[in-house]
């Protein structure tokens, strides 16, 4: 049985209940306390993770191994950052209630359970409540019209993919007799147990998965949920649950259907160059810093798929530095984003931030080294990520992919440096409030990280290298 | 390996190279009034340059002019499962360059003295940085630092120009940026091609690694893509009018002196040594391109009415001559691109120092607002004499070796070639002496003209140093060439042993 090896989850669950317990019986306010909860028990669940053995539990429902541990602490301290930026944002914008860090906190534990999953069933389990928490999250500033709508609008088409997606894993069972990943490997090995129907399969799930990282041709929902949802939202929407998804495509393809890589390949790379060109020019008219973000996500998605679309081990550990690298730099720049208040209310043109370099020297010089870095302007962390990917993809020998990678990300470099000179070269506008002290730590966290990586980009290489030596073996 | 690894016993170039970012970081640190931090900032960044610049000089000194390869080498695993390293080294073809920018910038930094008064915090700020990148990137014998470096070098520059610059700036700072990123992706691609084949980034094993010729050509073509933009070459060259016209005047003499060396470098340093056959191949193409340069924006150099517009145009015409000499693959050919190199880094950034100091008094560029400043200004016309004469390529000063040397080279290749490429001489002196009787001889009519006052004792300090090198560059030569003598040397045999193995090859073949 070896249950001992979700206790990082079955913990995290279990001080989300607690929270919940302590957030009903307190009759004051008990947001602060119950988002501290929350934090403590992120912190506890990634020493638990650093802890725990390898191996298989539940009968092989569930693998503890490099890459579930990669990906978990990554999830980790996403939701961590998204925690830390929500309190402040939430209270001044008067959605600050203790449900807040719990709803996110579940929808964490799914996505820890995403990435730990070994069988489609308990894959689809950890999907689904991250989903539902995020319906949840989405809808949260329940009194305003565009946050309702984003909610709704995230549920619809959601449902939609994760029907899509379950109906691929029942064609998948259906013509290969298991849900078991391991077993579908070993199984797929002989090509005579590869059924078109089993191929279509693989085509549903693999959709019912890039709906869920936002490529392109599904990704509709992602500008305007990225606009409606409070922006605390945006943020954990941005980070965690992209990980997830990314560590679940990478599982999915990465074990179960490698020996196809073949026929799912050029699939990933329509997708992927799809995702690049779409993120690229729809950004550029954007006026709103949200949806400019949400563009740009859709366009980064792209570029981490190419570790996919080359379905290597090198290939995988590019695009889990690339998440790793786009996790910090997106959630610091969705920190300057919630520093973007004036008198309490919170502004998201990009033409608000208007000579901020004047205003605010070190916010401005914060979203600039963040901007630079998603651009892939060296030295900067986004350099880095860009570079491993596009070597994985000229070692797997997919020409196309990286020349209009290196391309789109000029194109998208118009975008982000147009953003620095908004707030370098334009006149100053009115000033933001003062910064909470929460959100200018986050802000100098990822801003180090994002900045001084290049100093030491070891560590991180080598733990995604043993994280992807487990899959395309 | 040679004795003179490390002959300075500490790692000089790492120290030369980031010494500037600890000078940001101390201007940041600076607290008080708007007045006090301007100050102190200019101080900081000034008193940082000159120590570098003085530390730079052990280079000069220990370099050892015999010894073909890399010196001064500093070597640190980096990345290590990929076989990347921070390594740095100088041999005679970087070791001057790296001198170079370690000159101009504390003359950038006094130039920019009076004529910044708007966020001079940051604007020393960038400019160290600018010199870290400058440095980092002359220095770096391993091609992912080499790259980094190389693009790192967009960030200050573009910020320099969009903050500081004129009124197009914001058009000006981001046609830079796009123009020369999009060059330099295509150069990640093959950077990234060679080190999949080859299975390292140290260029001193690159240039020993043989492509296979039909890889050589796409290789080449990527690498083309970001130098040309770079040198510029025409017709990739449209924004450097405009950088150069928006930059301020500092700006504007970083952006002739060292940026533009970067793509002609890049050319010295990967196309010519790691890709033979491609690079010979590609030879007539170049030469029709920088040909065009030199006539073309030459002619349009004439019909300026803008004084930096002119200068920057000149540039262009300068820097074609530098291809044509890369491109003969001869000693005389590729020594006189070197040297041609050096002496516009020093002329033009004169050059445009000159338009500075009028800009400052006038604050306008325009050529038809000046005239007659002889009278007022003697001092002046005499030092926009001697930088306009080196422009031309007068003998006793730097601009005529260079030139000269490229001539001799050509002309091995092919008389027209040598021809076409000296007719820029010719038109130089043409626009040059037209632009200068405009400024400087005739009678003032403009009333603002006749109180105008000559150079001050800082300009002077800017200025002498340049002078200086200009005479020593065109009276004797030799203590530059002497540097990169052994290394081009072996650059060119190595070059032709490639084409004669392959030619051989081929023989076989048949």
């Amino acid at each position: 049985m070896n249950w001992t090896l979700a206790i990082p989850e079955i913990v995290l669950a279990g001080i989300g209940m607690a929270t919940l317990m302590f957030g009903v019986l307190r009759k004051q306010d008990s947001t602060a306390m119950a988002t501290m909860f929350t934090i403590g028990g992120y912190l506890i669940a990634a020493l638990l993770v650093l802890t725990r053995t390898g191996g298989f539990g539940f009968h092989g429902q569930f693998v503890s191994d490099a890459f579930s541990a990669f990906n978990q602490i990554l999830i980790l301290s996403g939701a961590a950052l998204a925690s830390i930026m929500a309190l402040d944002w939430n209270r001044s914008q008067g959605i600050g209630r203790f449900e807040f860090p719990v709803l996110m906190l579940l929808s964490t534990v799914g996505m820890m359970i995403m990435a730990g999953a070994s069988n489609l069933m308990t894959l689809y389990l950890g999907l689904e409540l991250m989903s539902l928490a995020l319906y949840v999250l989405a809808a949260f500033a329940r009194d305003d019209l565009r946050s309702s709508e984003a909610g709704l609008k995230y549920f619809v088409l959601s449902g939609l993919a994760s029907g899509l997606l379950l109906y691929g894993i029942s064609l998948v069972y259906g013509f290969s007799g298991t849900m078991d990943m391991a077993s579908l490997h070993d199984l797929l090995m002989k090509p005579e147990s590869v059924s078109p129907g089993l191929v279509v399969g693989i085509v549903f799930v693999l959709v019912g998965l890039a709906f869920k990282v936002s490529a392109v041709p599904f990704h509709m929902w992602t500008p305007d949920v990225y606009e409606g949802a409070p922006t605390s939202v945006t943020v954990f929407f941005a980070t965690a649950p992209k990980v997830a998804a990314m560590a679940l495509l990478l599982r999915v393809m990465g074990t179960s259907f490698a020996s196809l890589a073949g026929a799912w390949q050029m699939l990933v790379v329509i997708v992927s160059i799809a995702s690049m060109l779409l993120g690229a020019f729809a950004a550029i008219g954007q006026t709103s810093i949200k949806r400019l973000m949400a563009y740009s996500s859709i366009g980064h998605m792209g570029y981490a798929l190419i570790g996919l679309a080359v379905a290597t081990a090198a290939g995988v550990r590019g695009t889990l530095v690339y998440m790793v690298i786009y996790v910090f730099m997106t959630a610091g720049t969705f920190g300057c984003i919630l520093a973007m208040r004036r008198k309490g209310r919170a502004v998201e043109k990009i033409a608000d931030l208007s000579g901020l370099a004047a205003n605010d020297p070190m916010l401005a010089m914060a979203l600039a080294v963040f901007m630079f870095s998603l651009a892939g302007i060296p030295l900067m962390s986004g350099f880095f990520a860009k570079l491993y990917i596009f070597l994985a993809a000229v070692q797997g020998g997919l020409w196309t992919l990286a020349v209009v990678g290196v391309l789109t990300s000029v194109v998208g470099a118009f975008y982000y440096i147009r953003i620095v000179k908004i707030m370098y070269f334009d006149a100053p506008a009115e000033r933001f409030d003062p910064r909470p002290a929460s959100l200018s730590f986050v802000v100098a966290v990822t801003g180090l990280f994002t900045g001084f990586f290049f100093l030491f980009p070891a560590p991180v290489v080598a733990a995604a290298q043993a994280a992807a030596s487990v899959l395309f073996r | 390996m040679n004795a003179a690894i490390n002959a300075a016993g500490f790692p000089i170039l790492s120290l030369i190279t980031w010494l500037p970012l600890a000078g940001c970081l101390v201007i940041m640190l600076v607290r008080g009034d708007e007045q006090t931090i301007a100050s102190n900032a200019k101080w900081t960044a000034l008193w940082t340059s000159l120590l570098v610049f003085v530390l730079s000089l052990v280079l000069w000194v220990r370099f050892d002019p015999s010894e073909p390869g890399f010196q001064f080498n500093e070597h640190v695993a980096w990345l290590p499962e990929y076989k990347v390293a921070y390594s740095m080294g100088v041999d005679g073809i970087s070791v001057l360059f790296v001198l170079l920018s370690t000159v101009l910038t504390p003359i950038c930094i006094l130039a920019s003295w009076e004529s910044i008064h708007t966020r001079v915090r940051e604007f020393m700020i960038s400019f160290l940085i600018l010199e870290t990148m400058m440095v980092g990137m002359f220095a770096a014998t391993d091609f992912v630092v080499f790259y980094m470096f190389f693009e790192g070098v967009l960030i200050p520059m573009y910020l320099i120009i969009g903050v500081w610059g004129g009124p197009r700036r914001v058009y000006a700072a981001v046609k830079f940026f796009l123009f020369t990123l999009t060059g330099s992706v295509l150069m990640l691609l093959a950077l990234i091609a060679m080190w999949v084949h080859a299975g390292t980034t140290d260029i001193a094993v690159l240039m020993h690694t043989v492509f296979p010729p039909g890889m050589q050509g796409w290789l080449f073509l990527a690498l083309f893509a970001s130098f040309a933009v770079k040198v510029p070459m025409w017709p990739v060259h449209t924004w450097l009018p405009d950088a150069h016209v928006e930059a301020p005047t500092a700006g504007s003499v970083i952006l002739a002196g060292v940026l533009l060396k970067m793509g002609a470098y890049g050319f010295l340093r990967f196309s010519v040594p790691m890709l033979p056959e491609a690079a010979a191949y590609y030879a007539p193409f170049i030469f029709t391109l920088s040909v065009v340069a030199v006539i073309y924006t030459s002619l349009v150099a004439l019909a300026q009415e803008d004084m930096k517009k002119l200068i920057a145009y000149s540039s262009i015409a300068h820097m074609g001559v530098v291809t044509i000499g890369i491109f003969t693959f001869n000693i005389q050919g590729i020594s006189g691109a070197l040297f041609q190199m050096l002496s516009h880094g020093v002329v033009s950034a004169a050059l445009f120092l000159i338009v500075g100091v009028v800009y400052d008094r006038i604050h306008s560029r325009e050529i038809a607002r000046y005239g007659g400043l002889a009278d007022r200004m003697p001092a002046y016309a005499l030092v926009f004499m001697l930088f306009m004469m080196a422009s031309v390529g007068l003998p006793g000063t730097a601009g005529f070796v260079g030139e000269f040397l490229v001539i001799v080279g050509s002309l091995q290749v092919n008389f027209w070639l040598a021809l076409l490429g000296g007719m820029g001489m010719i038109l130089g002196a043409a626009y040059s002496l037209y632009l200068y009787r405009r400024v400087i001889f005739g009678r003032i009519t403009k009333d603002d003209l006749r109180n105008i006052l000559d150079l001050s004792p800082r300009e002077w300090a800017v200025f002498a140093p340049l002078i200086v090198l200009t005479l020593w560059m065109g009276i004797y030569p030799s203590s530059f060439t002497s540097f990169f003598d052994a290394s081009v040397g072996a650059m060119v045999q190595q070059h032709t042993a490639a084409l004669a193995a392959t030619t051989k090859l081929a023989g076989i073949l048949h």
